[in-house]
């Protein structure tokens, strides 16, 4: 693996060398990697689809999945299904990212599918990061899509980032959730330049005390274009909770649309929706200790993006 | 050093004259500046931090006139302040907030002595976000506690008595006793307890814009107790 592949590998995943525990690595479309764990299975699909499924043994505690994905080429694109089957009680982390570096000057483009399948009582947390770089003038796109099933009390945690270089990206994600289920969703994303970043979530609360709390977080600067929409369905005695939480800078535009439907008379659904710029007591705050009005600025992203 | 020469305040739409010609030197170990609500008291603060742009007049700071300065360069200068109402930021730790303060990472146990001066329980603190999670009062003293960490040669505190209930009032008083001690300059007290007018070495009253009297705080203290004055001071 050369350096460039390394420095993706870092921002994605925080991967200094090969992972502990389980672990596929995609380069440019080819397996570059591959360990399985006597509790996790990693196959090749055989569908005919790109992609892999990850078996993950009933009861497996205390274990990783690493499966970055790296791309170097410009002119490519690749769609790719990776399907999760988490079995019941396991309690592991599931560490997925892409990181595309495209110098050339036409688009890269990543659009994975990730499906996940929780059994009675599992809970996986799910870590997601998004990254682009290069320096021609080709597009980044990523179109990560999610599609979430959680059986009778398990839990899922995803953590969803796209901090940097991204063009364009349009984030799908939809679960549908069982008794007892719970879902929590943080998404961070920060938009600059002329990036376009659809967000669209929809949760299905179909059991009796099924949870889920989505939470977004993002800058929007330059030029930039964010849209978020977040719908929940209520059909059962539930909680529901959505959150959109927005910094607008320059000649950016935020959109963000909850949408509650609630089925069941004791479905109890929330939403929070909040745009505007960064406050001027905080620029001033941090000034009177000193910082120059642009580095306030950055503080205080950083601090909202953390 | 600071001097204030006859510095003007208007509000915005020039309605109302906020400070009238306040001249003053503040070369005392501790200033309190005092009088009732809305005499300008908070306003005049802000002028010195240079969150407010006066009217007129000028500020001089160790014979520097510091009037056209913004509040970085104030702050860069020596210029500390601790806001009345303290601001929150989503995502920034009170570790983040004392590192800021400080100019350089703070270390844990750096951070933790200045939450200790104010109070808190730095284990409890130092990883929580200054946001809306604090109450009042924590949020106040984890304020004093910025203006400690950065321990310049001028601090102003605009009102730093209120909200802190539940802290005792001889601690803060032992705050800015310590603060003084520690960076030989000078401490500016903007408020209306008795017990802080009480530790002052100079005492300023400002009523209607106008610097009232000054004194030392045995010339000026006796004249506000049990006064007019002194009823308004305490919000009667």
């Amino acid at each position: 693996m050369d350096e460039l592949e390394k420095m993706l590998l870092l921002q994605i995943a925080d991967l200094h060398k090969v992972p502990d525990g389980a672990y596929n690595i995609r380069k440019n479309g080819e397996g570059d990697g591959r360990r399985c764990t006597e509790h996790i299975q990693i196959e090749t699909k055989t569908d005919g689809k790109q992609g892999i499924d990850v078996k993950i043994a009933p009861n497996t505690v205390n274990e990783s999945v690493h499966i970055p994905v790296v791309i170097t080429k410009s002119d490519y694109k690749e769609l790719v299904y990776n399907d999760f089957y988490v079995g019941e009680n396991a309690d592991v982390l599931i560490i997925a990212g892409c990181g595309i570096h495209n110098c050339g000057t036409e688009t890269a483009e990543h659009s994975g599918v990730h499906t996940f399948h929780l059994g009675k009582g599992a809970k996986v947390r799910y870590v997601e990061k998004h990254y682009g770089s290069g320096d021609g003038n080709g597009a980044n796109v990523m179109n990560p899509q999610t599609v979430i099933f959680l059986g009778e009390d398990a839990r899922l945690e995803m953590e969803t980032t796209q901090i940097k270089g991204i063009d364009s990206t349009v984030r799908t994600t939809e679960a549908t959730l069982e008794k007892g289920a719970s879902l929590v969703i943080r998404e961070k994303l920060y938009t600059h330049g002329n990036q376009l970043a659809k967000t669209d979530f929809t949760v299905h609360l179909n059991g009796e005390n099924s949870g889920a709390d989505v939470v977004s977080r993002s800058v929007a600067a330059g030029e930039s274009r964010q849209e978020f929409v977040s719908r929940i369905n209520g059909n059962a005695p539930c909680h529901g909770h959505t959150e959109c939480d927005a910094i607008i800078m320059e000649n950016a535009k935020v959109t963000a649309v909850p949408e509650l439907t609630a089925g069941c008379v004791d479905a109890e659904l929330i939403h929070e929706a909040a745009i505007g710029k960064i406050a001027g007591e905080q620029l001033t705050k941090l000034m009177t200790l000193g910082l120059t009005e642009q580095e306030a600025e950055e503080q205080i992203i950083k601090g909202f993006l953390s | 050093m600071l001097e204030l020469r006859n510095v003007t305040y208007e509000a915005d739409d020039a309605s109302k004259e906020i400070l009238r010609g306040v001249s003053l030197c503040i070369d005392d170990r501790l200033v309190a500046i005092t009088g009732p609500n809305g005499s300008g008291k908070s306003t005049l603060a802000k002028i010195i931090a240079g969150i407010l742009t006066p009217s007129g007049g000028q500020i001089l700071l160790d014979g520097e006139d510091i009037t056209s300065l913004s509040v970085t360069e104030r702050a860069k200068r020596g210029v500390s302040f601790a806001f009345q109402q303290p601001v929150r930021f989503k995502g920034i730790t009170v570790k983040d907030l004392i590192s800021l303060a400080t100019g350089k990472t703070a270390t844990v146990s750096e951070a933790c002595n200045y939450l200790a001066e104010v109070g808190l329980c730095a284990r409890d603190y130092i990883d929580r976000e200054v946001d809306a999670s604090l109450s009042g009062g924590e949020l106040k003293r984890i304020e004093i506690a910025t203006v400690l960490a950065r321990g310049t040669k001028l601090s102003v505190f605009d009102e730093p008595e209120a909200g802190i209930d539940l802290w005792s009032f001889q601690s803060l008083i032992g705050v800015f006793e310590k603060l003084r001690e520690r960076t030989k300059g000078s401490i500016v007290v903007i408020s209306h307890q008795e017990r802080i007018l009480n530790i002052a070495s100079k005492i300023v009253l400002i009523k209607d814009g106008k610097v009232e009297k000054q004194g030392t705080r045995d010339e000026i203290l006796p004249t506000l107790l049990g006064t007019k004055a002194c009823r308004a001071l305490a919000g009667e």
